[in-house]
């Protein structure tokens, strides 16, 4: 130890270490970027804050998609399910027995993580084909099932709902309070994740992405800890669906059509699978080029969405966060 | 007594359609181990392929040949492109470019034909036959007819030509069908062209059921999933009693069951892949996999 000391005193070539070590210029990425996102709402205008809002809904939900896809891979074609679940269990406590929206948030997170339970006990038992297949008919099953239970959903019309008016202390208007409440749900999920991965349960999550057989001879639970990854991976895509019900105020069986599970799933993959980045990146992905692409032609977003994960799956299996990553290591250092 | 019959002979018609497109999926299942989630999609290209031809004053049955040959020629080109650059890549890769594939292929028929639905000729004379009570229309009559005959078809490919030899042997081992001289990649893409046709012809057969448009197959790939996985993936007998078995199934559901209803038959698919994945995963007719770790 002094040894190691002494040289770091004396010697030079310690001294010329670089100063940006990788945590630190991820530490100092992360704050950079939350002091933009801070700052933004106060220089945009409503309706770009309110994309902004979107982009930090979308993310916490390809957040707990990552945690399943990315992280433990097992395959979803079907969190859009987990998302409306989310989002209609806001709508019907506010609109029915007329809960304060801050408590709508965990009802939502519990609501959608023990359906995420209830799927993925019989998931466990299914491998990856099977499961896209049981996730997929999932979602495709869940808009008659919403338009049927008319007197609680208020069927193919939909649920329309007060926003969460901004507090007048804060002196914020309307849009900005959304945006800093979804801030507020995405920073919390993201630090939620992030040392849940660093746990030992992100490794046994990594160990059986990576050699379920392995895994269970190194004492990873296979069940236990599939059934958790579904069950978390739901929770996030309920809170998102949430905050969107807070952010857009209004909601009906065809905002998450079977589309909206598959456009999560295409974001993720751009975005990077098992990345930080890559939710954040796949949320910028989800809402912006979609929109910019339909001026195009109707069907331009998904020909471009399309063309973009086939490609993605060639030649950049790690997304646009891996691409990023790799573009950042190749800046010399300053010596 | 008779209500109930007319149910079942609706059913068997709904279910010949969820069997043909059950067939292409178990038909590039057992070639590739690829569940391709873009089967629907192609089948409903093949249906517009269709129909542009008999816009431009094809009779219908050269617009069903040139479809056949147009589809065959597709499958085999997106095996070559698309899905021989990630051959033996992890499953999850796998659903991943098909579900891409079904994206792409989706919004590209809506930028070519729009998403506005076309109205789409039914080959079979109107009218039906009365049996006992029971109407059987000549354009269900028609259906099971077809994929029958598309059923004993490909049992004669498979079983009595020497190509059919050779893509069992791919479909049994890839690799000593290799040494004994088979060009596996050549055969891969021909299951991949067969696949498509097949899919073709339940595009062509469901697009006079259901109004021709975009979307027109995602319901019918759930019900031609249910079909294989309850048939067995690996068994194009068994997808074609699966797909019928659904078919009554569903039917029977919608008409029997008030809790189900004509808005929620959608749930009987996926009651049918639970149940079947948690009771007998490899199906009715499949072979039981065992993986060594």
């Amino acid at each position: 130890m002094t040894q190691v000391e002494d040289a770091g005193v004396d010697a030079r070539p310690e001294r010329r270490r670089p100063r940006w070590t990788p945590t630190g210029r991820r530490r100092a990425a992360v704050a950079a970027l939350l002091a933009a996102a801070l700052y933004a709402p106060f220089q945009l205008v409503p309706f770009h804050v309110f994309q902004l809002t979107m982009v930090l809904v979308y993310a916490v939900a390809l957040l707990g998609l990552n945690l399943l896809v990315g992280h433990a891979g097992q395959i979803s074609l079907g969190h859009g399910a987990f998302f409306a679940v989310g989002a209609y269990t806001a709508a019907v406590l506010t609109h029915g027995p007329g809960l304060p929206y801050p408590l709508t948030l965990p009802a939502a997170a519990v609501v959608a993580f023990l359906l995420g339970l209830a799927f993925g006990v019989p998931a466990v038992r299914l491998r990856g084909l099977y499961l896209a297949l049981v996730t997929l008919a999932m979602a495709i099953f869940l808009v008659p099932l919403l338009k049927r239970f008319e007197g609680v959903t208020g069927g193919s019309m939909g649920l329309t709902l007060p926003k969460p008016g901004p507090p007048a202390w804060s002196g914020l208007a309307e849009d900005q309070w959304l945006y800093f409440l979804a801030l507020a749900v995405a920073v919390a999920s993201f630090a939620l994740v992030g040392s849940l991965l660093r746990s030992r349960v992100g490794r046994a999550l990594h160990a059986l992405r990576d050699d379920e057989g392995a895994a269970e001879v190194m004492g990873v639970r296979l069940p236990a800890y599939k059934t958790l990854a579904f069950a978390w991976s739901a929770m996030f895509a309920g809170v998102a669906g949430c905050v969107y019900t807070w952010v857009i105020g209004f909601v009906s069986p065809d905002s998450f059509t079977v589309n909206l599970s598959i456009t999560l799933l295409a974001g993720l993959v751009v975005g990077g699978l098992g990345s930080t980045a890559g939710p954040v990146l796949g949320a910028l992905f989800v809402m912006f080029v979609p929109s910019i692409a339909q001026d195009l032609n109707e069907a331009a977003p998904g020909v471009i969405l399309g063309l973009l994960i086939i490609a993605v799956m060639y030649v950049a299996p790690t997304g646009l966060a891996g691409l990023a990553g790799r573009l950042i290591r190749k800046i010399p250092r300053k010596e | 007594m008779a209500g109930f019959l007319q149910q079942v002979v609706e059913g068997l018609g709904a279910g010949a359609v969820y069997a043909s497109l059950a067939l292409a999926l178990v038909l590039i299942y057992q070639f590739t181990g690829i569940v391709n989630f873009a089967q629907g999609e192609l089948a409903m290209f093949s249906a517009y392929v269709a129909w542009q031809a008999m816009a431009a004053g094809l009779p219908f049955w050269a617009a069903l040949a040139l479809t056949l040959a147009v589809s065959f020629a597709g499958g085999m080109l997106i095996e070559r492109i698309v899905i021989r650059l990630v051959e033996g890549a992890p499953e999850l890769t796998l659903v991943i470019v098909t579900v891409g594939l079904f994206i792409f292929v989706n919004a590209a028929a809506g930028w070519i034909w729009t998403f506005l639905i076309k109205d789409f000729p039914n080959p079979f004379p109107r009218g039906a036959l009365e049996v006992g009570g029971v109407s059987v229309g000549f354009s269900t009559l028609g259906v099971l007819g077809v994929v029958a005959l598309v059923m004993g078809l490909l049992y004669l490919l498979f079983q009595h030509t020497k190509i059919g030899l050779g893509m069992r042997a791919v479909a049994a081992n890839p690799d000593s069908a290799r040494l004994v001289g088979i060009r596996v990649g050549r055969t891969l893409a021909l299951g991949w062209g067969l696949a498509a046709t097949v899919g073709a012809v339940s595009g062509v057969l469901v697009a006079p059921l259901l109004f021709l448009e975009p979307n027109m197959m995602g319901g019918v790939l759930i019900y031609a999933f249910a079909a294989a996985t309850l048939g067995g993936f690996d068994s194009p007998a068994g997808a074609v009693a699966g797909g019928v078995i659904v078919g009554v199934a569903e039917t029977l559901a919608g008409a029997y069951v008030p809790a189900v209803g004509s808005d929620l038959k959608i749930g009987v698919p996926l009651a049918i892949i639970l149940g079947v994945l948690l009771v007998r995963p490899r199906g009715l007719f499949g072979r039981a996999v065992v993986e060594r770790a």
